[in-house]
This record gives C-alpha cells, structure tokens and sequence, in this order.
C-alpha cells in the first residue's frame, strides 16, 4: 500500500465515521432552530442520540405477519444511506471509495433505499403502509428525474459525472457565476425537501395517521429496527445537504491528500451544516404542509428548473 | 290555554323556567302528523330519546325536543309496555336516525319502518337483548366480551378499498373508529363507528340526588364542562321554580365565554398544526394556556370546573380579578389579531383551508347542522341570539355566519366567535351586578320535569331533568351537538382527499365522550 492510498483510506474511514456521527446532530439542530423560531423553548441538541439509545434499548415487536424482508429492510436503508453518505465529497475530495459510484449511481443507491422501505411497508399488510407506501413511491418517481436533471447540469459543466471531478472543478476553479447551476441549486433545493419527507412535502413531525408519507411507512416499527430508520433518516439528510454542498457550494473541501487542509475543510463543513439546518428550519416555519396533489406540481416544477438550468447551460456556456 | 304549538294541533304546556320550552304529550300514532306538521315549520331536532316509565305503572317514553322559532317543544310519546315501538321519523329529521339507534340499544325501544336497525352504542362487551336503561337492569352487571361483527356498508368497484383507521389514533384524542372506502386518495364514503367511550353515564345518573348529580353533569364532556353544568343546573332550578341571583347568572355568562375562548384557540392552533403550520399550534396553544391559568387564578380550575353549580356559582373572584380579567383577555385579543392577519394572508394554509370538506347551507338545513359548524354553512342559529335568557338579555349576541360551509368558514367562525366573546366578557365583567352568589336548593319534593339548553362552544348542549317521586332522579338526558353533526362530518369528506381528514375532522372538533355517554 502506498502512502497516497493509506492516506485516502484513512480519510475515507474518517468521513464515513464522521457522517455516521454528526447526522443526529444535524437532526438535533434543526429542531433546536425550529423550536427558536415558533417561540418556544429548544429541546437538548443531544436529544436524537437519547433518543436512539433509547429505541436500541428496547424490545422489537414485529408483526406476526411480517417476513424477512421487514427485519432486513432496517439493515439495508441504513448500509443505502451510509454507502450514500460515503461516496459523496464532505471533506475531501480523493476519497478511494469514490469513483466507484458516480451521481447516477448514487440516485440509484436512494432509489434501492426507496424500494425496499415501501415493500417492507406493504409487508405486514396493514393498511397504512400501503397508503404510505403508495404516496412515497409517486413522489419518488417525480422526484427521481428532477435529481438527475440538477445533477446533469453540474455534470456538464464539469465534463463528468463523477462527483469527486465536479467538487474539484467547481471548487478549484477561477470564481465564476454559473446561472446555469442558480437554476439547478433551486431545484435541488425542492428535491431535498421533498425527499427527506419535509414539510411542505410531508410532515416530520405529525401524528395524524391519514397524513402521513414517510411515518406512515415505518409505523410497524420499533427498537432497534426503528432506531435504524431514523438514523437512516438523519444521515440521508446530511448526504443530501453534502450533495448540495459539493455541487453548489464546494468551497472550503480539502484537495487531494492535503492533511494541512483538513481543519480547514472541518470548520467549513460545520458552518455548511449549522446554516443549512437553520435554512431548512426556516423554510420549515414559513411554510404550510402541501395537499398532497400539489407536490406533482411542485416536482414538476423542480424538474422543469433542472431542465432549464441544463439549457442555459448550452446556451450560455456556463 | 293559549300556546305557540296549538297549529300543530297539540296541547302543550309550558315548562317552568326563563327558557321558552314547553311539554307536550303526544300519541304514538300522532307522532309522525305532528312531526310532519313540525318540520313544516322549519322545526330542527334538538334531541330524541327514550326512558322506562314501567316502575310508575306505565310503559316506556320516547321523547323528542324539537326547536321551533318560538323554542322548545319537548314531547312525551307513551309506549306500551309488551311491545315498545314507534314510528320512526328518521325519514323527516335525518339526525334521528342514530338517536332511534341509540334509544333502542339503551332502552328497547323500536322504531318501525327505520331503514336502519343496525346497533349504535351497542359493543362487544355489550350483549344484545341488555337495555341498561331499563329500570330492571344491573348496572353492575359484567358480560363477556364476544365479536363485535358490526355490518360496515362496503363499497364495490374498479380499485375500490377499505381504510379502517381507529378506534386507537396515533395521537392522544379519544375513540372512535372510521371505514374509509377510497379510490386512489379520493374519498367515497366514510363511515362512523362511535360508542368506544360509552360509559354509562344516564344511568348513573339514576342512582344520585338531584344536587349531586351536578358534578357528573359538569364531567360529560370535559371541554364542555361549564355549558353542561350550566344546562343541567338550568334544568334543576327551573324543575324548581327557582331564579339564580343576577350576580351568578354574570358570572355563569362569563365562564361560558371563557371556556369557548379556550376551546376555539386550542381549535385555531389545531387547525393551523393540521396544515403542517406548528408555528399557529404553538402561538394559539400558548394563548390558550395564559387563558387556563387565568381560569386557575380567578375561578380556582383551569377548566372551570364545578364553577356553574345548582343555585348559582362556586365563587366570586371580585372586582380585582374582574379588571384583572379584562387586562389579560384584552393582551390575548391584541395577539388574536396578529394571528389572524398570518392565517388569513398564509398561502399555503389559506390553500389547505379553501373549499375543503364543504357542507352547503341545504345539506346542513335538510341534516339540521348545529353550533358553530352550522353556523359556518348558513344555519344562524345561537341560543344567546334566539332566546337570550339571562345574563345574555339586553346584550344582543352577534351571530357570525357564513354560507361556504368550507373549513375556511369555520376558521373565521371562530374567529369571529372569539372577538364576540372578549366584548360579551368585557360586558359582563365590567357591570357586574351586586348580590348573592348562590342560592340553597330544596331537594325536589315530587315528579317533576325541567329542561336546560345553552349555546356551548361546539352546540346547543341540551339537557332534560325528570324527578320522581321522593325527588329522587328517574331520567336525565344529556345531548351533546355533535350527535347532529357527526353525520354531518361524513357527507363533508365525499370527494375530498385522505389526508384532507384529519383537518376536516379537526375543523368540526366533535366531542366522542358526550356522544357515547
């Protein structure tokens, strides 16, 4: 092994590691804002991470009519997000796990996450996964396609689709406006919201059975298998944001087996962090829950973004 | 003597009381010409029950208020003993049909020519054949609990299916069960399926005085607590030809309005968490909790329980806490303002509100839609405004009404609702009349018969008193609004979207305890 490899696996181990860590931290930090922001006081910051030991502390009651396939379903959402999480830029660009999987892979690995969370909803056959399940899967295949087009603008701007080679262009290259790319961040932005079940799509935090699109899925679950989920959860929010920050906001990551660069990349990362959780949490606010047949209108409308902003792209070189 | 009702072709008798009710006794084979005549007149159905006259010699009564322009008719239908049966009026006044259920489960008394026979209250635990209200019944009496097997009506067609949602909610709200019969999201039919928190209520009655009975009265429905102990004791006094001081009826007026100011803003706050805004839930909640502890600190609970009690009122919090009251209600109306500027100008909310769960001025006439839901869809009726008894004489109550019939229209109901209750307090609380607070009440010597009716928050709470003969309590029936407009609900979810529901149902607030009782 070389030095340069040694290096970048360590790295790689670091930012895994790290996304796994900090994602209900993240979590505990848009609540907190949230809570700032409706005139109330914050809960602990710590609380997700109380509250996952808590949910691995207890026993799991699974449904009798549940298969294998519900049991397995928690493992494989949480190794999805994670992978996810690994293979996109936070820190560091020359990560060895990489170019193993470019961005249209990488919208594959949520869309395995995807399919496996609705079957498992529709496995123990009670009639709120299925009505969870059916809801997530027409927002997925609304959602899907906008993903790509924004991410397809970054790609052609860089001339590739690897992540790792769009954060190194975007970043390392002489500061330039891309409208393009102000088409696509905004796109990119509505597919965030509406693929980690925030409000206006969906509503994190409501009890109102009939409502519900992601909750709904998971409801048959809990311990440790829920515990998963929702850490699941907390990390897909982080690769999301790390998506965005790699494609419009790169600056700040570490180049190239660069130590030095590293509490740099660090202190960049927590304050992308600590100010998108404060954006989410204000858009959170600001905004009433959707009916759920104006989320089509509003994917359509991210998807047409990211199809304008890949036009402009052409026409205006940049 | 003269009465409102000889056109219908009765001889009534009126009540005791401030309240313009009177009694008449009808045969069952005039029912349905008096009915007929009744509806005619535009007459709503206020409530329709049944009770066991056989320890007095006679058979079984089925009773039924009707409300006339000029008030309240109550009548008395005598049943015989062997085979209690009436004829049903479900086909003239809609909201029967569930209170024939009801009457038949508790009492066994049959409506012919129902097209509905199908249990109501009646659970698994609950053998067929056991009519608790029946003087003879046990009311310690255990069953075993056997399948419930109640016969949904089921829909058919082209990916048509079934959303059983309760009787348990993920959130903490009471009971009941729901049979959603959709396509895709759209809603064909829902249906109701209530009695989850049946718990005996009218027959525990029987076994109390008539002065302790005050308390149980006050705890039917607990966000209603101050209408129903209100109604119950309106019903007491008038049985006893008692009049509550000056003083006390006030205060009674400004208890009510407290607690319909505490119920709308927990509504408000609802409506807008329903909608995904948790920014109106959190700032109407916190309004409604300076609300419940002033209620603490003026009237000694933060529900106002017990505070409206047989004669009168529990206390009097003086003329400091008066000005006081003012002070504090005038700083939660200031912030009512802002609030209501945020939802009304709230886009997405506003969108969520507009044209969902719509029940039209006619379905809400033809259903006799009651309280602020009705007065939401073009029904203008409030019992402050129609028969301001005291202290709402002289006052000349507005009544808001709106004629979409939409969650939107409920929305400004209670809106409009709430800046009239802050002037009725600011009335009442300001020119408090001096004198006595309450007056000791005799136990009612014979058989006796009282009715009480009050604009609660959600309705007309309706209450009929009937003493026997040691003064003791041989009926009492406690009718809650929302057994008019739970049917209601059912019709203004057609055609909307499932998770529309929870909003819709949420914008009607019904109450499952004073329904199953």
């Amino acid at each position: 092994m070389t030095p340069a490899m040694a290096s970048g696996v360590a790295l790689q181990v670091l930012q895994s590691l790290l996304v796994v860590l900090v994602a209900p931290l993240v979590t505990g930090w848009v609540n907190i804002c949230r809570a700032w922001l409706q005139n109330r006081s914050a809960p602990s910051i710590w609380l997700p991470y109380y509250t996952l030991a808590k949910l691995f502390h207890k026993d799991a009651v699974i449904a009798n009519t549940a298969s294998p396939l519900f049991r397995i379903t928690p493992y494989v959402l949480f190794g999805c997000m994670w992978l996810a999480a690994g293979i996109v830029p936070v820190l560091v660009t020359d990560l060895p796990f990489a170019p193993a999987a470019d961005i249209i892979a990488l919208v594959g690995v949520f869309a395995v996450a995807r399919v496996f969370g609705a079957l498992a909803a529709m496995d123990t056959g009670t009639s709120f996964g299925g009505l969870g399940a059916r809801r997530e899967m027409m927002i997925g295949f609304l959602a899907e396609p906008a993903m790509l087009m924004t991410l397809f603008t970054a790609a052609f701007i860089s001339d590739s689709t690897q992540l790792q080679t769009i954060v190194e262009t975007l970043a390392h290259r002489e500061f330039a406006i891309y409208p393009s790319l102000a088409f696509a961040a905004v796109a990119f932005l509505m597919v965030l919201l509406a693929e980690n079940a925030r409000i206006p799509v969906d509503n994190p935090t409501t009890h109102l059975e009939l409502t519900m699109i992601h909750e709904a899925m998971i409801l048959e679950y809990s311990a440790r298998h829920l515990a998963l989920i929702e850490w699941a959860v907390a990390i897909k929010l982080v690769a999301y944001m790390a998506i965005g920050f790699a494609l419009f906001l790169p600056w700040g990551i570490a180049p190239a087996g660069d130590w030095a660069a590293l509490p740099m990349a660090f202190a960049a990362l927590g304050a992308k962090l600590a100010l998108a959780g404060a954006g989410l949490a204000f858009l959170e606010t600001l905004l009433a829950k959707m009916r759920i047949f104006l989320v089509t209108e509003f994917l359509s409308t991210a998807f047409l973004l990211g199809v304008l902003g890949m036009l402009i792209h052409f026409l205006v070189r940049g | 003597m003269t009465h409102p009702f000889a056109t219908l072709g009765i001889e009534a008798q009126r009540l005791p009381g401030a309240l313009p009710a009177w009694h008449a006794p009808v045969a069952p084979g005039a029912l349905r010409a008096l009915a007929e005549k009744a509806k005619a007149r535009q007459a709503r159905l206020v409530a329709l029950w049944a009770s066991d006259e056989t320890p007095r010699g006679a058979g079984y009564g089925l009773h039924v208020a009707l409300a006339l322009r000029e008030g309240l008719l109550w009548i008395g239908v005598p049943l015989e003993r062997e085979h209690p049966r009436y004829p049903g009026i479900a086909d003239l006044f809609p909201a029967a049909a569930r209170m024939q259920r009801a009457a038949y489960d508790l009492v066994g008394v049959h409506a012919q020519d129902s097209p509905d026979h199908r249990k109501w209250l009646r659970h698994a635990a609950w053998p067929g054949g056991q009519f608790p209200l029946r003087k003879d019944f046990d009311a310690g009496a255990r069953f075993e609990a056997s399948e419930d097997r109640y016969p949904f009506v089921r829909v058919e067609g082209e990916g048509v299916h079934e959303i059983p949602v309760g009787p348990v909610h993920a959130g903490t709200i009471e009971p009941g069960h729901f049979r959603f019969s959709i396509v895709g999201e759209k809603i064909l039919k829902l249906e109701e399926r209530l009695g989850y928190k049946h718990k005996g209520i009218e027959k525990r009655f029987e076994g109390m005085t008539a002065l302790d009975a005050a308390r149980l009265a006050g705890r039917v429905s607990g966000d209603s607590t101050v209408a129903y102990a209100w109604a119950y004791a309106m019903a007491l006094e008038a049985l006893l030809g008692v009049e509550v001081p000056p003083r006390a009826a006030a205060l009674r007026g400004v208890a009510l309005e407290l607690e319909r100011v505490a119920n709308h803003l927990g509504d408000l706050g609802y409506l807008g968490n329903d909608v995904g805004l948790s920014f109106g839930f959190f700032q109407f909640w916190r309004l409604k909790e300076d609300l419940l502890r002033l209620n603490c600190e003026l009237f000694g609970h933060r529900y106002l329980m017990d505070y409206v009690v047989p004669g009168g009122v529990a206390g009097d919090p003086g003329a400091a806490a008066c000005v006081r009251l003012i002070d504090a209600l005038a700083a939660i109306e200031r912030e009512i303002g802002e609030l209501r500027t945020i939802y009304d100008e709230h886009a997405g909310a506003q969108d969520r509100f507009i044209m969902t769960g719509q029940v039209t001025p006619e379905l809400a006439a033809a259903l006799d839609l009651t309280g602020l839901a009705g007065r939401a869809s073009g029904q203008e009726h409030d019992l402050r405004a129609a028969h301001p008894i005291a202290p709402y004489r002289g006052l000349e109550v507005r009544v808001s009404g709106h004629i979409r019939g939409d969650v939107a229209a409920r929305v400004s109901v209670r809106f409009e609702e709430l800046a009239e209750s802050f002037r009725l307090i600011r009335a009442l609380a300001d020119a408090l009349p001096p004198g006595e607070l309450r007056l000791a009440l005799e136990r009612p010597g014979a058989a006796r018969r009282g009715c009480g009716w009050v604009e609660g928050w959600r309705g007309e709470v309706f209450i009929a008193l009937e003493t026997g003969a040691e003064g003791a309590l041989h009926r009492v029936h406690v009718h809650d609004p929302s057994w008019q407009n739970w049917p209601l609900l059912e019709r203004a979810v057609l055609g909307n979207i499932v998770p529309d529901f929870p909003l819709i149902n949420k914008s009607f607030n019904l109450s499952y305890s004073g329904h199953d009782l």
